[in-house]
């Protein structure tokens, strides 16, 4: 299991061709606190950088943005009903998505956790 | 022109606080501090907030028949308010629209006007310009805050005791820890309150000693939209502007009996047509089914998918415990319960028409 960063703040975490995904700690504190969080369905296909939901915080609405292409297998829908929890546990419990990586060879193009720490300064 | 952001006399108080500060109309301003947005707009409902308003324009009006002479500007009754009471009103334009809204006081040997930070360049000149032999001066030199909630007046009264006796909208010079402040019994809320305009040499020492009393925390611009949105309060340049008229957005109880009949003002004929006949379109309370947030901007639509209008302010409402918005719909569609659809990224999300305000006010009559 390895996980992965983007540059927009998303972490994927890698079992074979399946993934977990959401956002980070760093980004959940800039967005403030989180209202509503809009998601794909199961079944929905994406390309990485494509737009895959929305966050809603008491400021402002942000997209989510794909960090791998990908097929949405689970959304968690814990977040419906506790859209606060991307706030406490945006890296454990309150992931987005459970995904199939339909590409992993982009992986490659993420950072690892230094990486990722380096890059938020 | 590029001008560097402004600050206020209690910036430095702050930035100690842990403010975290933003642009807000070409002033340095905090949008919230570590309480949080949702935290410091429950704070105030249940307790006490203070919020620096410093960026908006003071101004004094000096002069033989001030009143009646900016009467030619407002469509409110002035000549009438009675010394050491304040009014809402609003600059009309030509066209019946509103240029910005303020609040007028009698201060007996003047009046005490409080305009929008992001037209305070507008309207000072605008007075200046027509209000010939008032002497109009905007004041720089001094800080001007707000006490809101319901404890707001253990927390003034503690320092200034007379402001305990105040009722709603009365206005007063009063000193606090040795200086003269003005005190107006109002805000931005929907909650009991104070505006205070304080000196600015001591504006951070007078902050501090609110903040020492235990229900009064530093509330931002943030919770500050949060609150007056949820008590339908309007927000100039979002809900009212210069296209929109005060029928349209139900501020006829801002124009009294005697302006509405004889006219006077900046687009009168607009006005009293718009009284007579009716609008259009008007501005409500729209309260999404879901939990889906409806911003500034999304189009309203009726249950057929005719566009009916717009949502103007819009969020969550953290007293509410939901998402809240205000915007103008035809006036067909305009009774509280009346269902609508909003488009929010593309989708119609279900919602209604809502009485506003979406809180009860808790004013001190």
């Amino acid at each position: 299991m390895t996980t992965y960063y983007s540059e927009e703040h998303e972490w994927v975490t890698v079992e074979g061709e399946i993934a977990t995904i959401g956002i980070t700690q760093h980004a959940a504190d800039q967005l403030g606190e989180i209202v509503f969080v809009e998601q794909k369905e199961p079944g929905d296909g994406f390309e990485k950088g494509d737009d895959i939901g929305v966050i809603e915080s008491v400021k402002a609405a942000s997209e989510i943005y794909a960090p791998v292409d990908g097929e949405v297998l689970e959304a968690n829908g814990a977040l419906e009903d506790n859209p606060g929890a991307l706030n406490d546990t945006p890296e454990g419990d309150a992931w987005i998505y459970k995904i199939k990586l339909t590409n992993t060879d982009q992986l490659s193009d993420l950072m690892d956790l230094d990486g990722y720490k380096a890059f938020i300064g | 022109m590029t001008d560097a952001a402004k600050r206020t006399p209690l910036y430095d108080l702050h930035v100690e606080l842990g403010g975290k500060m933003v642009d807000f109309a070409g002033w340095e301003m905090p949008v919230q501090y570590p309480m949080g947005i949702m935290g410091e707009h429950s704070h105030t409902r249940a307790k006490a907030g203070l919020f620096d308003v410093s960026h908006m324009g003071q101004v004094i009006l000096r002069g033989a028949d001030a009143a009646s002479k900016l009467e030619t500007l407002v469509p409110s009754a002035l000549t009438t308010l009675k010394e050491g009471k304040a009014r809402y009103t609003f600059f009309t334009n030509d066209d019946g629209g509103i240029m910005d809204d303020l609040i007028v006081a009698n201060a007996g040997d003047h009046l005490f006007v409080v305009v929008n930070a992001s037209m305070r360049h507008q309207d000072i000149p605008h007075m200046a310009k027509h209000l010939d032999g008032i002497e109009v001066t905007e004041i720089f030199d001094r800080a001007l805050i707000a006490v809101q909630g319901p404890a707001a007046e253990n927390v003034v009264g503690d320092l200034c005791p007379a402001a305990r006796e105040m009722s709603f909208m009365q206005t007063m010079e009063a000193e606090i820890m040795g200086v003269d402040c003005r005190i107006s019994r109002l805000g931005y809320t929907g909650e009991d309150g104070f505006e205070i305009s304080i000196p600015e040499a001591k504006a951070i020492a007078i902050c501090r000693a609110f903040l020492a009393h235990e229900d009064c925390e530093p509330v931002g611009l943030g919770a500050r939209d949060s609150l007056r949105l949820e008590s339908g309060l309007c927000l100039y340049g979002n809900d009212i502007d210069n296209g929109t008229s005060p029928v349209e957005a139900s501020l006829t109880w801002a124009m009294q009996k005697r302006r509405r009949e004889e006219g006077g003002f900046p687009g009168a004929a607009r006005i009293q047509r718009e009284l007579a006949q009716g609008t259009a379109r008007k501005l409500v309370g729209i309260k999404p089914t879901g939990r889906a947030p409806a911003r500034a901007g999304v189009e309203v639509q009726d249950l057929d998918g005719t566009v009916i209008g717009t949502i103007t302010s819009g969020g969550f409402g953290p007293s509410v415990g939901a998402p809240v918005a205000m915007g103008y719909v035809a006036t067909d569609f305009s009774t509280p319960g009346q269902k609508i659809n909003l488009i929010i990224r593309g989708k119609a999300q279900p919602a209604e028409i809502a009485a506003l305000p979406f809180v009860p006010q808790n004013y001190k009559r």
